[in-house]
C-alpha cells in the first residue's frame, strides 16, 4: 500500500528499482492483475480483498477495468438508443455505433448463422463491444487490459461454449445434436473415433478462442514494454528514438489488433453457433 | 542477447506481489467476469440491442417501403405521361385534320365563288351587249325615220321653192345650153 503524492515519484521509483536490479518484473506488473489500481495524479490505490466460501473474489484491477468498460458501454448505448427514439436519422456518435452494430449483424452474424440469427444477436453484439472496449481501455495510459488476462478470456470462451452448445441442443434436441456431430457417410467402424475427435473439437474451439484473445492482447503490451525497457536495460540514450518509434508502431498495430481480435472472437463464436445450429451442412 | 532471452522468459515468469503468473487462472476473476458479462448482456439487451435493432429494422422497412412507393409512383407517372403524350398526339392529329378539311373547304368555296362570279360577269356582259345592240337598232330606226322626215321636209321645201318660173326656166335653159354644147 503505497500512496505517492504524484505520479512522477512513482515512475522514478520504478525506474530506479529497474536500474538497480535490472529487473523486468515491471513489465509483468503492467500486464498482470493486481490488488492495486494506479490512478493519474493520485497514485496507487489499494483495492479490497474479499473472500467468499474460501474463494478469493477480490475486486482486482482487471475487474475494475471490466466494470469501467461496462459503464462506458451502457452509457454509450443508452445515449444511442435514446437518439433513435428522438429521430430516425442517426447523427454523430450514433452513426459510428450504428455502423459497428450493422457490421456485426450483416457481416458477421447473418452470413455465419443464417436463419434464426436474431436469438444470438444480443449475445454476439455484447461480446463484440465488450471485448472491443476492454481492448481499447488497455491502450489508454493507466488502463489495464482485462482481455489480456487468461481468466477473463477463458470465461468469455466458456460462456461462448455454453451458448454454442445450448444453441445447438435447443435447435436439434440434445440427442439429435450429438448425432449430428458425426458427418454423414462415415464408415461404421470410424464412428467411435469420429465421436472422440468431434467431442474433442467442441472443446478445442473455445480453448483456441481464449488463447488467441489472451495471447494477442498480452503480446502487444509485452512488446511495447520490452521496446521501452531496452532503454533502461542497455543504459543508453541512443536507443531512445528507435525504441520509441518501434513502440509507437506496435501501439498503432495494437489499435488494429484490438479491432481484429474483437472481430475474430465474435466471428468465430458466430461461426461455431452457426455450425452447431445448422448441422446438416 | 540476454535482454532478448529475458523478454522470451517473461511469458512464463511469475510476477511479484503474489498475483500468480501469466497463465494462472484466478477463480475469483472468472466469477467476476461471468457475473459482469451476464449482467452487461442483460442490461444491454434491454437497454440497447432491442430498441436499436428494432429501430434499425423499422428504418430499413421504412426505406424499403419508401423506395417501393417511389418506384410505383414513378411507374404510374410514366404511364400517365405516356397517356398524355398519346392524347396530345391524337389531339394534334385531329387539329391537323380539321385544318386540312377547313382549307380544302375554303378552297372549294373560293373556286365556286370565282366560277359563279365569272359566270355572272359573262352573263352581264352578254346582257349589256344585247342591250347595246337593241339600243343601236332603235337609234338607227329612229335616225332613219328622222332622216326620212327631214328628207321629205327638205324635198317638200325644195319642191315648193322650185315652183318659181324663173328658176325653172333657168334650169331648163341651162339644160338646153348643156345639150347644145355637147
Amino acid at each position: 500500500m503505497v500512496f505517492s503524492p504524484n505520479t512522477n515519484t512513482t515512475v522514478t521509483d520504478s525506474v530506479a528499482t529497474v536500474e538497480k536490479s535490472s529487473d523486468t518484473g515491471w513489465i509483468m506488473h503492467h500486464i498482470l492483475d493486481s490488488h492495486e489500481i494506479e490512478i493519474p495524479f493520485i497514485g496507487q490505490v489499494p483495492l479490497p480483498h474479499i473472500e467468499f466460501f474460501g474463494i478469493d473474489i477480490s475486486i482486482t484491477k482487471h475487474v475494475v477495468f471490466m466494470w469501467l468498460a461496462c459503464l462506458i458501454l451502457i452509457g454509450i448505448f443508452y445515449f444511442v438508443s435514446k437518439s433513435y427514439q428522438k429521430s430516425r436519422i442517426p447523427t454523430g456518435i450514433s452513426n459510428l455505433f450504428e455502423i459497428l452494430i450493422v457490421f456485426v449483424r450483416d457481416d458477421i452474424v447473418k452470413p455465419t448463422i443464417g436463419k434464426g440469427y436474431e436469438k444470438f444477436l444480443p449475445f454476439l453484439l455484447t461480446i463484440f463491444f465488450f471485448i472491443l472496449v476492454c481492448n481499447f481501455i488497455g491502450l489508454v495510459p493507466y488502463g489495464a487490459t482485462a482481455t489480456s488476462n487468461i481468466s477473463v478470456t477463458a470465461t468469455l470462451a466458456i460462456i461462448s461454449f455454453i451458448v454454442i452448445q445450448a444453441g445447438g441442443m435447443i435447435k436439434n434436441g440434445p440427442f439429435g445434436y450429438f448425432k449430428g456431430l458425426i458427418p454423414h457417410g462415415v464408415p461404421a467402424w470410424l464412428i467411435p473415433v469420429m465421436l472422440v475427435v468431434e467431442i474433442l473439437g467442441l472443446f478445442t474451439k473455445p480453448f483456441a478462442l481464449a488463447i488467441r484473445l489472451f495471447a494477442n492482447m498480452t503480446a502487444g503490451h509485452i512488446v511495447i514494454m520490452a521496446l521501452l525497457g531496452l532503454i533502461f536495460i542497455l543504459h543508453t540514450a541512443i536507443v531512445i528514438p528507435v525504441s520509441v518509434a518501434f513502440a509507437l508502431f506496435i501501439y498503432l498495430l495494437e489499435v488494429l489488433v484490438a479491432f481484429i481480435q474483437a472481430y475474430i472472437f465474435t466471428m468465430l463464436s458466430s461461426l461455431f453457433i452457426g455450425m452447431a445450429v445448422h448441422q446438416d451442412h | 542477447m540476454t535482454a532478448m532471452f529475458k523478454i522470451a522468459l517473461l511469458a512464463f515468469y511469475s510476477g511479484d506481489g503474489g498475483n500468480g503468473g501469466l497463465l494462472d487462472v484466478a477463480p475469483g476473476l472468472m466469477i467476476w467476469t461471468t457475473v459482469t458479462f451476464i449482467l452487461l448482456l442483460l442490461v444491454l439487451k434491454k437497454l440497447a440491442w432491442k430498441p436499436i435493432i428494432n429501430s434499425l429494422n423499422e428504418r430499413e422497412n421504412f426505406i424499403k417501403d419508401s423506395l417501393e412507393k417511389a418506384e410505383k409512383a414513378r411507374a404510374d407517372a410514366e404511364v400517365l405521361l405516356e397517356e398524355n403524350r398519346k392524347n396530345l398526339a391524337r389531339a394534334e392529329e385531329d387539329a391537323q385534320k380539321v385544318i386540312t378539311q377547313g382549307r380544302e373547304y375554303s378552297e372549294k368555296l373560293k373556286a365556286q365563288a370565282l366560277e359563279e362570279s365569272k359566270a355572272e360577269a359573262k352573263k352581264m356582259i352578254e346582257d349589256a351587249t344585247l342591250n347595246i345592240d337593241r339600243k343601236t337598232q332603235e337609234a338607227f330606226s329612229k335616225l332613219k325615220d328622222q332622216i326620212v322626215d327631214i328628207a321629205v321636209d327638205a324635198s317638200e321645201k325644195i319642191i315648193r321653192e322650185n315652183l318659181d318660173k324663173e328658176k325653172q326656166k333657168n334650169i331648163v335653159d341651162k339644160y338646153i345650153d348643156d345639150l347644145q354644147k355637147n
